[in-house]
C-alpha cells in the first residue's frame, strides 16, 4: 500500500514538474524581446555561441561518420557483388537516421551544456535576479533568444552533417576503394527522395532541437545556484537529452517509415 | 568590431546550410529544378513487374531516357500498367519496340529497358508499347531449370 | 524610534523556506529618505527581506507596503513598473557578463526610456564619474576588480535616479579601503539625490557608520529597532552579542542538535 503511495507521488512530482517546464517553455516562446533590433542582436549573439562555434565538431564528425560507413558498407556489399549501393546505404543511412541522431546528441554534448551552464551561472551570479529588479523579465531577454537560437541551428547543423558525411564517404568509397564514381551517385539518386528522405531527417532534426534546447535552457534556469547545482544540472543537461533524442528517434521513425 | 564578426560568422553559417541542403537535394536525391523538362507519357502493360518502383528509370541502350511516372493494377486484363514519362527529345522510338523490367546487378534496383523496333511509326504521347517482357522472377528460373532438367533426363 | 514618514511598511510578515521558518511575524519599517541598516548574524534571512520587498518572493502571510503599495497583490505589470522606481546592488554585483561597463549602466535605460544613443551615453558617463570609474567605460565586467564591480554595480542601480536603493551585503569580501569607498558613495547618493536606503549587512562598524536607522533581525524576528546611538546603548544581550562579537551568548555557539543520544548510539 505504501509504494503504491510513493509511487503515486512521485508520479504526481513528476507531472508537477513537465508542467512547469511546460509553462516554461510557452511562457518563452511568447514573450519575444519586443523591439525588434535588439531581439535580432540578441539572436545573433546566440546563433553565433550555439551554431557556428558547433560548426568545427558537427563537419569533421560528419566526414568520419560517412568515411567509416563507407568503410563497412563496402566491405559487406562487395561479397555480393553490389559495390555501388554503397552510395545508396550512405546516403539513406545519414539522412533518414544518422545525421539528425548524431547532430542532436553532439549538439546536446556541445551547445546544450553549455546553454544551461551559462543561464545556472547567471543564476549563481544574480544576473537573473538583476533583470527581474530592473524589471526586465528574464525569460524574454535571456532564455527566448537562446531558445530560438538553438532550435534554428540544430536542422541547419544536421543538414551539414550529412552533406560531410556524404563527402567523407566519397571520399572513402570512390577515391580510396575504387568504387565507380558515376554509380554511386547514380545508385545515391535513385533510391533517395527529397519529400521522404531529406524533408522527414530535417523534421526529425527540428524535433530534437525543440526538445534538446527545452531541456538545456530550463535546466539552467532551475537549476541549484551553486557551483555543484550548475555542474548536475549540465550533467542533466546530457543525459536527458540524449535519452529523450533517442526515445523520441524511435517514435519518430515509426510514425516516418513504419508503414513499409 | 566583435559584433560586427559574429555576424558574418552567423551570415557564413546560415549560408553553408542552405548550401548543404541544396546540395543534398540535387546531388543526392536528384532533385531537378528543371524537372519540367517536356516528355510524353507512353504506356505499357506487363504480366509482373516484380518489384518496380515508380520513378525507376526507362533505358535505352542503358541510357536513360526516362522515368516511370506510376504504376497501377488494370482491373480487366489482371495486369500491371506502367506509365512512363519519355524525353520529348527521344522521339523516334518505333512502335514496335519491346520493353522489359531489367535489374541492375544482382540486386540492384529494377529499371524499364526498350529494345528498338523496325517500324516507321514511331511512339507519341499516350501510345502503348505491346510488346512486353516481365521480370524475372528468380523463383520462376529455378523451376524452369528443374522442370527442364527432369525433361532431359527421360 | 518614532518614525514619520514610512517608505517602506513590513507588516506582520511571516516567510518559510520549505519547512524552515525564516519570518516570523515581522513588523519594520524603512523611513523615507534616509539609510536604514538590517543588521544581523549570516543565515536569518537578511537578503530574503530584501526580495520580499521586491516581491521577488511572496510572503506566507503579511503585507509589504512600498510607497503606499502592496507589492504582493499588484499584477506583473506593474510590479515591473514599481520595480523601476527601486536599484538593487546585489552582493556579487551581478553585472551582466556579455556587456561592457557603459553597455550594463545604459541597459535599464535602454530598457526603460526612450532616451536617444547620445543622451544615455551622457548619463553613463555621468554615474560612472559619481562611482569615480569613468575610465572603465569599455571594460567587461571580467576585467574589474571586485571592488570596481560593485562600483558599477551601483551606478547601474541608479542609472534611473531610483527612489530605493538596496543594498545587498555591500562590503562583504572588500578590501578597507574600498568599504570606505562604499560607505562614502552610498551616504552621498542617498543626500544628493534624496534617495531611500536600505543596506543589508554584518559588518557592524560599516553599518553603524551611517545608518540613520538600524533593524536588527535575529532568530526570525526584529530583536532592536532605532538609531545608531539607540542601538549602541542598548543593554538586550542578543544585541550586544552581536554588536561585539561575542562567540558565546543568547545565540549559541552550539548548532542545535535534534537527539543527542540517537547520535551517539551511532
Amino acid at each position: 500500500m505504501k509504494s503504491i503511495g510513493l509511487l503515486g507521488a512521485s508520479l504526481l512530482d513528476w507531472l508537477e514538474a513537465v508542467g512547469r517546464a511546460g509553462i516554461f517553455l510557452v511562457q518563452s516562446i511568447f514573450r519575444l524581446p519586443v523591439r525588434f533590433k535588439e531581439s535580432v542582436n540578441l539572436l545573433v549573439k546566440q546563433l553565433y555561441s550555439v551554431g557556428v562555434l558547433s560548426l568545427v565538431i558537427i563537419i569533421v564528425s560528419g566526414a568520419f561518420i560517412g568515411m567509416v560507413l563507407s568503410l563497412q558498407g563496402y566491405s559487406i556489399l562487395a561479397k555480393f557483388g553490389s559495390e555501388e549501393a554503397v552510395g545508396q546505404l550512405l546516403a539513406l543511412s545519414l539522412l533518414r537516421e544518422l545525421s539528425p541522431v548524431v547532430t542532436a546528441l553532439l549538439f546536446a554534448g556541445r551547445a546544450g551544456s553549455s546553454l544551461t551552464a551559462e543561464i545556472g551561472l547567471m543564476k549563481a551570479t544574480e544576473q537573473l535576479s538583476s533583470f527581474e529588479m530592473m524589471g526586465v523579465d528574464p525569460l524574454r531577454r535571456v532564455i527566448a533568444p537562446r531558445f530560438i537560437a538553438g532550435v534554428i541551428c540544430l536542422p541547419i547543423l544536421s543538414l551539414i552533417f550529412s552533406a560531410s558525411g556524404i563527402l567523407g564517404g566519397h571520399l572513402v568509397s570512390v577515391e580510396w576503394l575504387g568504387v565507380y564514381d558515376g554509380a554511386f551517385w547514380s545508385s545515391m539518386q535513385q533510391s533517395v527522395y527529397f519529400d521522404t528522405d531529406i524533408l522527414n531527417g530535417l523534421i526529425k532534426a527540428l524535433c530534437f532541437s525543440v526538445v534538446v534546447t527545452w531541456i538545456a535552457v530550463y535546466q539552467g534556469y532551475e537549476c541549484v545556484p551553486t557551483s555543484e547545482g550548475i555542474g548536475k544540472a549540465t550533467t542533466r543537461t546530457v543525459v536527458l537529452g540524449s535519452l529523450a533524442i533517442l526515445a523520441l528517434d524511435f517514435v519518430l521513425t515509426a510514425a516516418m517509415f513504419g508503414d513499409f | 568590431m566583435r559584433s560586427k564578426r559574429s555576424e558574418l560568422m552567423v551570415g557564413c553559417f546560415i549560408v553553408l546550410g542552405v548550401a548543404a541542403l541544396v546540395y543534398l537535394a540535387v546531388q543526392v536525391s536528384g532533385l531537378a529544378f528543371s524537372s519540367k523538362k517536356d516528355t510524353y507519357q507512353v504506356v505499357a502493360r506487363f504480366d509482373d513487374i516484380a518489384g518496380l518502383t515508380s520513378r525507376a528509370k526507362v533505358s535505352i541502350a542503358g541510357v536513360a531516357v526516362g522515368n516511370v511516372e506510376s504504376i497501377t493494377f488494370d482491373k480487366d486484363l489482371y495486369m500491371a500498367l506502367v506509365t512512363m514519362n519519355i524525353d520529348s527529345d527521344v522521339n523516334n522510338i518505333p512502335t514496335d519496340s519491346s520493353i522489359a523490367v531489367l535489374t541492375s546487378g544482382l540486386l540492384g534496383e529494377k529499371y524499364l529497358g526498350i529494345s528498338i523496333g523496325a517500324d516507321d511509326e514511331m511512339l507519341k504521347n499516350g501510345s502503348e508499347i505491346y510488346d512486353t517482357q516481365s521480370a524475372l522472377v528468380l523463383e520462376t528460373l529455378i523451376s524452369q531449370f528443374l522442370f527442364k532438367g527432369g525433361d532431359s533426363e527421360k | 524610534m518614532s518614525v514619520v514618514d514610512a517608505y517602506i511598511k513590513v507588516q506582520n510578515v511571516s516567510f518559510s523556506r520549505g519547512e524552515r521558518s525564516i519570518y516570523e511575524n515581522v513588523s519594520l519599517t524603512i523611513p523615507r529618505g534616509k539609510i536604514t541598516a538590517v543588521m544581523g548574524p549570516s543565515g536569518t534571512g537578511k537578503t530574503t527581506l530584501l526580495r520580499l520587498i521586491a516581491a521577488q518572493l511572496a510572503p506566507d502571510s503579511g503585507k509589504i507596503l512600498v510607497d503606499g503599495q502592496d507589492v504582493h497583490a499588484l499584477s506583473r505589470s506593474e510590479l515591473y513598473k514599481v520595480r523601476k522606481k527601486m536599484g538593487m546592488l546585489f552582493q556579487s554585483g551581478a553585472l551582466f557578463s556579455d556587456m561592457t561597463v557603459a553597455e550594463n549602466i545604459a541597459f535599464p535605460m535602454e530598457e526603460h526610456t526612450k532616451y536617444d544613443a547620445k543622451k544615455i551615453a551622457d548619463i553613463v558617463a555621468d554615474k560612472l564619474y559619481s562611482v569615480g570609474l569613468r575610465g572603465a567605460v569599455n571594460l567587461m565586467p571580467s576585467e574589474l576588480s571586485g571592488g570596481m564591480a560593485r562600483r558599477v554595480a551601483l551606478a547601474r542601480a541608479i542609472a534611473l535616479d531610483p527612489e530605493l536603493v538596496m543594498y545587498d551585503e555591500p562590503f562583504t569580501g572588500q578590501d578597507p579601503i574600498s568599504k570606505g569607498v562604499l560607505v562614502k558613495l552610498i551616504r552621498q547618493l542617498n543626500d544628493s539625490a534624496h534617495i531611500t536606503s536600505v543596506l543589508v549587512s554584518h559588518d557592524v562598524e560599516e553599518s553603524l557608520s551611517i545608518a540613520d536607522h538600524v533593524c536588527i533581525l535575529a532568530g526570525g524576528r526584529v530583536i532592536a529597532e532605532g538609531s545608531a546611538d539607540e542601538i549602541r546603548a542598548s543593554d538586550d544581550p542578543e544585541v550586544k552579542q552581536f554588536l561585539n562579537g561575542e562567540p558565546d551568548g543568547p545565540v549559541p555557539f552550539h548548532y542545535p542538535e535534534e537527539d543527542v543520544s540517537g547520535r551517539v548510539a551511532l
